[in-house]
């Protein structure tokens, strides 16, 4: 029988967390670059990555300053990229809600896709676990990787800058982009929702100051919504 | 480019601010309470929804080429999106595109 023995969970966690890495470094090396190449100074850039610590989010956020969209649609576009973590809130809640306050403060500003995926899987997979080993795990997991995050920004918005226009970094948002989403098109209603997304974002690109992409957005959910409860209804059948 | 620095901060306060709650949200203030099944069910399309949108004018229309679609462009998007599909591996997505994007960038002049 374990007892409870949450450093050895911290240490496993960390451990989970390594392959990410590799993911983790470019995409922050890579924001650093575009943001500054965007006009951010060093420390704008930082304030993105350490106070806001969410790729999707503050890439969208600097694309969309740079073409001018008014500071309230360029908040809410980003915010709305950042809505799935109230899905990862929660289901996470299950496991850590008895958890004292400042952990669970602590949790949520740390909450990144990786950490929630892993955490998640975890908790199910060994629901003995103790409420802090849960946490030790949850801190662990991050712990390899919102360090990285910050120092590959920092290098990639002093690099930045010195970068020449001929390496067509224009288009490095939207590959990161693409190979993010590609993966996340897992079922027939996440395809429908991204096909929804790019035909309404097109045929909306006259709507001023960008807001063509949050009617986009929202008709997007509704029809991933939509073909799920289909599905369901026709499997069931 | 220019940008106005207190814009720039406001907009990184209002996103802090604004995804510490999203974050927070159940966890710190709605506790065991379960989630309707119709919110979660929106909420599980948010990144499929908002960011191909966000992708598609700057894949057909990229700034650089001053809005003409480009061949290069094109293909690097497309090798991302079937590599990333197949391979489910995000970090091998982006390097065939790139490496797509600056073959066709060197053979197109």
């Amino acid at each position: 029988m374990t007892s409870s023995n949450p450093k050895r969970h911290f240490f496993r966690g960390a451990g989970d967390a390594l392959p990410f890495v590799l993911v983790i470094v470019p995409f922050a090396l890579l924001f650093g670059v575009v943001a500054s190449e965007a006009g951010l100074n060093v420390a704008e850039v930082m304030g993105f990555s350490v106070l806001v610590i969410a790729g999707a989010a503050q890439f969208t956020a600097v694309q969309m300053m740079s073409e001018n969209a008014p500071t309230v649609i360029v908040i809410l576009t980003a915010l709305a990229v950042n809505m799935r973590m109230a899905m990862y809130s929660a289901s996470l809640t299950p496991y850590l809600g008895k958890a004292p306050m400042w952990q669970r403060a602590l949790a949520a500003y740390l909450m990144v896709d990786q950490a929630y995926a892993l955490s998640q899987i975890k908790y199910e997979m060994e629901p003995d676990l103790t409420v802090p080993e849960r946490v030790a795990y949850y801190v662990g997991s991050v712990s390899p990787l919102v360090p990285l995050w910050f120092t590959a920004t920092y290098i990639g918005a002093v690099a930045g800058t010195q970068i020449p226009a001929s390496f067509a970094l224009d288009f490095a948002l939207p590959i990161t982009f693409l190979a993010m989403i590609a993966p996340a098109l897992r079922t027939l209603a996440h395809v429908a929702a991204a096909v929804t997304s790019v035909g309404l974002a097109l045929l909306m690109a006259w709507m001023p100051y960008g807001s063509g992409l949050l009617v986009a957005a929202i008709g997007a959910m509704v029809v991933g919504a939509q073909v799920e409860v289909f599905l369901a209804r026709k499997a069931t059948r | 480019m220019s940008m106005d620095h207190g814009t720039v901060w406001l907009v990184i306060v209002s996103l802090a601010v604004g995804s510490f709650l999203i974050r927070f949200s159940f966890l710190g203030l709605i506790g065991d309470r379960p989630m309707p099944e119709w919110v979660l069910r929106h909420l599980r399309y948010t990144p499929v929804a908002v960011l191909p949108g966000l992708v598609a004018p700057l894949v057909l229309w990229p700034a650089a080429t001053g809005g003409i679609p480009d061949p290069a462009r094109l293909a690097a998007a497309l090798v991302t999106l079937s590599v990333g599909y197949f391979s489910r591996n995000v970090l091998t997505a982006i390097l065939s595109g790139a490496v797509t994007l600056y073959g066709l960038l060197f053979l197109l002049g």
